[in-house]
């Protein structure tokens, strides 16, 4: 089999760009698209160049940016607008080949093997692709080109922006294999220091490692990160359209003001417990597993879980032991700032169940039947247009729409 | 600002095809389209956005007609 060619295409400080181009005004100066301070969301999302250049990262707070770059511009975010251009990107992509596997909402792989006959081979094809997005879309995309998807996204990563990278069997030893480890996917801060005690500290050294000692040392991960490094991976570019098999499904919010009661938990955990049990049942799925996470003012986390005896996706089976789980394992030592709600271990809701001798099996089913009409009421009239009685008694609080949902990257590993 | 939405009167063919025919400049003047040169997707640095742009023949000179999701823009002219 001939060697495939594989492109990750990711566009450049992507939120900013596309900002940058909608204010022609701003032209030349730094900016960052920042989250909602109002609503304590207010970190850096994403910062153009020139606002890098001063030290302004994602995920710093306002002030810490505005100290860096006191000139700095901050816009609101318009998820619509990104997601329109991600579409544009796509169907540019979409001119070269069908398999395309995006990753998060501004990086996408490429597998642009069997199109060399007609497009040209890789680098030509990135050629065009990076043209055409500054043609059309009025932005930049880094290109890097591999074998592999490891190595095309290290290859879009080494040079940026609006620069395409081509890693061969020729060159990548001399540059990849020199690369910091932590530049791997998959390699945090956690394996990084796990990694550093072998006293592993480039892609290279871990790529010369006996496998069987990154084995013993990071478990079946070792051998993952070790074939990464070598370039043997090969997993394959999901075709377009393809979804991952949904293992659990949660949501999490930081919210308007630190929680300090009970009832403000409960308003939150029945908010997020909604969202959660109304997909649940539009993916069709029940959960036998319910998982909790809070985060405290000092950005202190815990997560804890439990499995409950039948499998539901009922929202007030789901936020009674979201809340009996709170109870148990938070003295509220701190107020909290971010709550999470997740349900796993899922299981098609028609799968033939054990009914419990002492359970209401009646109810239950009633349960079902209101929450379907909640689900429809929704769809029609909007998400607010009926409410828990007790999301009235802090309408800032409860004023969390959690029926939308943000663009996460999908884990590298496919379910 | 450098982007001016205007009022077009457009045809739709049966074929799908969007042509505009003539436009409202901002002053009020209207302008008849003579031709369409090209259609593509085209970004507007000038203006600020990205849409289909139709470059166009309007009373001998090239100008570009952007259609942006649902609304038209041209780029104003900075002397």
């Amino acid at each position: 089999m001939s060697e495939r060619t594989i492109l990750h295409c990711e566009m450049d400080c992507f939120y900013a760009s596309v900002e940058m181009l909608h204010h022609p005004e701003l032209e030349g100066k730094p900016l960052a698209v920042v989250g909602d301070p109002d609503a304590r969301h207010g970190i850096v999302l994403t910062a153009n160049y020139k606002a890098k250049k001063t030290g302004v990262k994602t995920g710093m707070a306002l002030w810490q940016a505005k100290q860096l770059c006191p000139e700095i511009a901050f816009l609101p975010p318009r998820m619509d607008l990104y997601l329109r251009f991600s579409g544009m990107a796509r169907e540019i992509y979409s001119e070269y080949t069908n398999q395309i596997e995006p990753y998060g909402i501004d990086e996408a792989w490429l597998d642009v093997t069997d199109s060399s006959i007609i497009k040209g081979d890789g680098i030509g094809i990135a050629g065009d692709i990076s043209k055409r997005i500054r043609y059309e879309l009025g932005i930049t995309v880094s290109i890097g080109v591999s074998w592999n998807k490891i190595y095309a996204k290290l290859g879009s990563d080494y040079n940026k922006p609006d620069a395409i990278t081509w890693f061969h069997r020729g060159n990548y030893k001399d540059i990849i294999w020199r690369l910091p480890l932590s530049d791997l996917l998959y390699v945090g801060r956690q394996t990084s220091r796990k990694l550093y005690k072998l006293g592993i500290y480039t892609i290279g050294q871990l790529a010369q490692m006996d496998e069987k000692i990154l084995e013993s040392h990071l478990g079946k991960m070792g051998l993952v990160l070790w074939t990464f490094a070598n370039g043997y991976d090969e997993d394959p570019v999901c075709a377009e359209g393809y979804e991952a098999p949904i293992k659990s499904i949660g949501n999490s919010t930081t919210t308007p003001r630190d929680l300090e009661t009970d009832t403000d938990v409960w308003i939150i955990l029945t908010a997020l417990s909604e969202s959660v049990s109304a997909r649940l049942r539009k993916h069709g799925f029940k959960c036998n597993v319910v998982e909790i996470w809070i985060r405290d003012i000092h950005l202190n986390s815990i997560t804890r879980q439990i499995h409950i005896s039948q499998p539901t996706n009922i929202t007030d089976e789901i936020v009674n032991t979201a809340f009996q789980l709170f109870r148990k394992h938070y003295q509220w030592e701190q107020p909290i700032r971010s709550l999470g709600v997740r349900a796993s271990s899922l299981v098609m809701e028609d799968v033939p169940v054990q009914l419990d001798l002492f359970e209401n099996q009646a109810k239950r089913e009633k349960m079902e039947k209101l929450d379907c009409a909640v689900d429809e009421i929704r769809r029609r009239f909007g998400y607010f247009s009926i409410q828990r009685a007790v999301m009235y008694q802090d309408k800032i609080l409860s004023h969390l729409d959690a029926g939308k949902h943000k663009v996460h990257p999908h884990s590298y590993f496919h379910g | 600002m450098n982007k001016v939405y205007i009022d077009v009167v457009a045809k739709f063919s049966k074929d799908g095809c969007l042509l505009p025919i003539s436009f409202t400049w901002e002053d009020g003047r209207k302008y008849t389209i003579d031709r369409v040169m090209k259609i593509e997707r085209c970004a507007s640095r000038k203006a600020g956005g990205a849409g289909i742009m139709y470059t166009c023949m309007v009373q001998g000179q090239e100008s570009h007609l952007f259609f942006e999701m649902d609304k038209w823009f041209l780029e104003r002219k900075v002397i």
